[in-house]
């Protein structure tokens, strides 16, 4: 399930000697975004990332029409007017699928997030200081792994109610300590360094160390699992807003469109297919893109 | 290698009592006031308290604890508070209805993703192997409701070829096909992203290892080699990766076989869940958590059984 390699390291790491720092990290920077950019399918991927990200950012520019107005014209099939029909309440079909874009790109960036920083946290800590409380995390993580995560996201918003703010936070605190394991396993790997010892020497803190020493070399890792949680958590949201228990009515937000349009599958396919297919290129742009730095980062 | 075994069994218990102890939680702060969302808003304070009674929910927390796990594991898993049926009955069948999905599935998906990976790590860096990793790895990323929807509107809604809502079939194996073949499609998607991928991994370490180059330095015939020397070493972490992805299956049927309306233990989970119908809910979840660890300590065993290196240490 975790694609990400928790033993990739950042290329050249912290064995440059320190004067050369500051020019050999701009340059591995230099050298790590000339990759990006030669490898087609991070291309493809950003590209069409972009274009969503631009798209949530400004689609109130872009919609021919309110995407929340009723229409008497329903159902009505692409047309120049209405270039991907009419739902089933005349509402534009394409205008709501450019503004859909927003609520899964709200959701899903503040989850991972939710995710990423405890997760960084947790396994700065564990990874760092070792002891009990690191063996009790990693039993709590595995026992979470062992669920699949639309379950205890059904079970937890059926108790809290259906809202946004609740799918974030489960999905979030269900991130957590999958993050916190890979970060926990590049730590275990930083600590024995010297780099990290010559720390220890100095007499820095052990929270210095962990922030200031550690965390910058274990960005490698941590970008490509902050990407590869970003496709999980849209997939999530999304299926959320599927099963009803993400954001509600009258949201343009593609899941929910697809779990209301599925009734009028037969007369009217368009007002599903078209934000599936949203949803299917922006989930396939974000894993495009994480499988790229995965695998520009281990080389 | 029993040592290793019981290791996992004994990790496995502890996970599943972590999961009771969830779960029981979880249901105590589900229903509110299980009495008055029985009886409805207009049921009088008396009525409530008395039903409340009689469903045992007014005593203290570590006796209803105590008293659920053992009706559960002496099978008494109590009354719908919906339907008004007895649990066990229920979720059995249910259960019954999505392992003929899920193993209809697996049948169908597990040989043709191996075939793929392993045809995609014989090409190596061909177009051919990058058109089935890139595939894999869109097809995983899919949330099995956009497939889902999308393989309706092509063959139940255009063509007409299948139902759009999937029945439990008969014994006949065109019924299976029929009813079957719509709702596992978007699970086989997913599952063949992961096990072609592992298949794939697997076997293009085996074709840079030693005994490969051996083999074939001593001549062997090509197919010899890939099947006796490559195929063994490379079917071995794909074992564990199918295990794992059957527990995500799970995950999977509460999407498809609500898309699909498959009377299936997911679809369980989702109204049982939305109709806080705990009894229902509690014995669902639990059971999906043993049958996973069943799964995974099943893994481990055809593992260690399959791999000389872990069968003959210890």
């Amino acid at each position: 399930m975790v694609v990400g390699s928790p033993t990739a390291r950042e290329p050249g790491g912290s064995a440059d000697p320190p004067v050369e720092q500051a020019s050999g990290r701009s340059q591995r920077a230099k050298a790590l975004v000339l990759a990006l950019l030669g490898s087609w399918t991070f291309v493809v991927g950003a590209a069409i990332l972009a274009f969503w990200i631009v798209d949530a950012l400004i689609w109130r520019i872009l919609v021919p029409y309110d995407p929340e107005a009723f229409a008497s014209a329903t159902l009505q099939a692409p047309s120049l007017a209405h270039w991907f029909g009419t739902d089933d309440l005349g509402r534009d079909v394409f205008s709501r699928v450019l503004a859909g874009a927003a609520t899964t790109l709200t959701v899903a960036p503040a989850a991972t997030a939710l995710g990423v920083v405890g997760g960084i946290l947790v396994g700065l800590f564990t990874g760092f200081y070792r002891g009990i409380a690191d063996d009790i995390i990693m039993r709590i993580v595995d026992s979470l792994l062992a669920f699949p995560l639309i379950i205890i996201a059904v079970l937890v918003i059926s108790i809290l109610g259906p809202s946004v703010t609740n799918v974030i936070l489960v999905i979030g605190i269900v991130f957590t300590p999958i993050v916190a394991r890979t970060v926990r396993a590049a730590v275990l790997a930083e600590r024995e360094r010297e780099y990290v010892s010559a720390a220890r020497l100095l007499g820095n803190s052990g929270p210095y160390i962990m922030f200031a020493e550690i965390l910058p070399n274990i960005t490698g890792p941590v970008a490509v699992e902050v990407t590869i949680r970003l496709g999980y958590a849209i997939f999530t949201s999304a299926t959320l807003s599927f099963l009803a228990l993400g954001i509600q009515q009258p949201s343009p937000d593609w899941g929910l469109t697809i779990s209301i349009g599925r009734a009028y599958l037969q007369i009217a396919p368009w007002e599903v297919l078209f934000p599936a297919a949203a949803l299917a290129t922006l989930i396939v742009a974000v894993n495009l893109v994480a499988d790229a730095l995965r695998q520009v980062l281990e080389e | 290698m029993w040592r290793f075994l019981i290791k996992r069994a004994g990790l496995a218990l502890v996970t599943l009592l972590c999961v009771s102890v969830i779960l029981f939680a979880v249901a105590q702060v589900l229903p509110g006031d299980v009495g008055r969302a029985i009886l409805g808003p207009w049921a009088t304070e008396v009525q409530v308290r008395a039903l409340d009674h009689q469903l045992g929910v007014d005593r203290p927390l570590y006796e209803r604890y105590w008293t659920w796990l053992s009706d559960f594991l002496r099978g008494n898993w109590g009354e719908s508070y919906l339907l008004r049926r007895p649990v066990d009955a229920l979720v059995l069948d249910r259960l019954k209805n999505s392992l003929i999905l899920g193993a209809f599935a697996l049948c169908l998906i597990v040989p043709t993703s191996i075939w793929l990976g392993v045809v995609a790590a014989l090409s190596y860096g061909k177009w051919l192997d990058r058109c089935i990793s890139i595939a894999g790895l869109s097809l995983i990323a899919l949330p099995e409701f956009v497939t889902g929807i999308i393989v309706l509107a092509i063959f139940a809604v255009e063509l007409g070829w299948l139902p759009a809502s999937a029945h439990v079939p008969g014994l006949n194996p065109l019924s299976w096909f029929r009813q079957l073949l719509l709702p596992s499609i978007p699970l086989m998607f997913v599952l063949f992203g992961y096990i072609s991928r592992m298949a794939r991994a697997g076997t293009v370490e085996s074709l840079r290892s030693n005994y490969v180059r051996t083999a074939i330095l001593k001549g062997l015939p090509r197919r010899t080699v890939i099947w006796t020397h490559v195929l063994r070493n490379s079917l071995l972490p794909t074992i564990t990766v199918i295990s794992v992805q059957t527990g995500y299956l799970v995950g999977g049927l509460v999407v498809t076989e609500t898309l699909f309306n498959y009377p299936g233990i997911g679809k369980l989970v989702l109204d049982s869940a939305i109709g806080h119908d705990l009894p229902v809910l509690q014995a669902t979840v639990l059971l999906v958590a043993i049958l996973y660890m069943v799964l995974a300590l099943a893994a481990d065993l055809l593992y260690t059984l399959l791999n000389p290196r872990i069968r003959l240490s210890a």
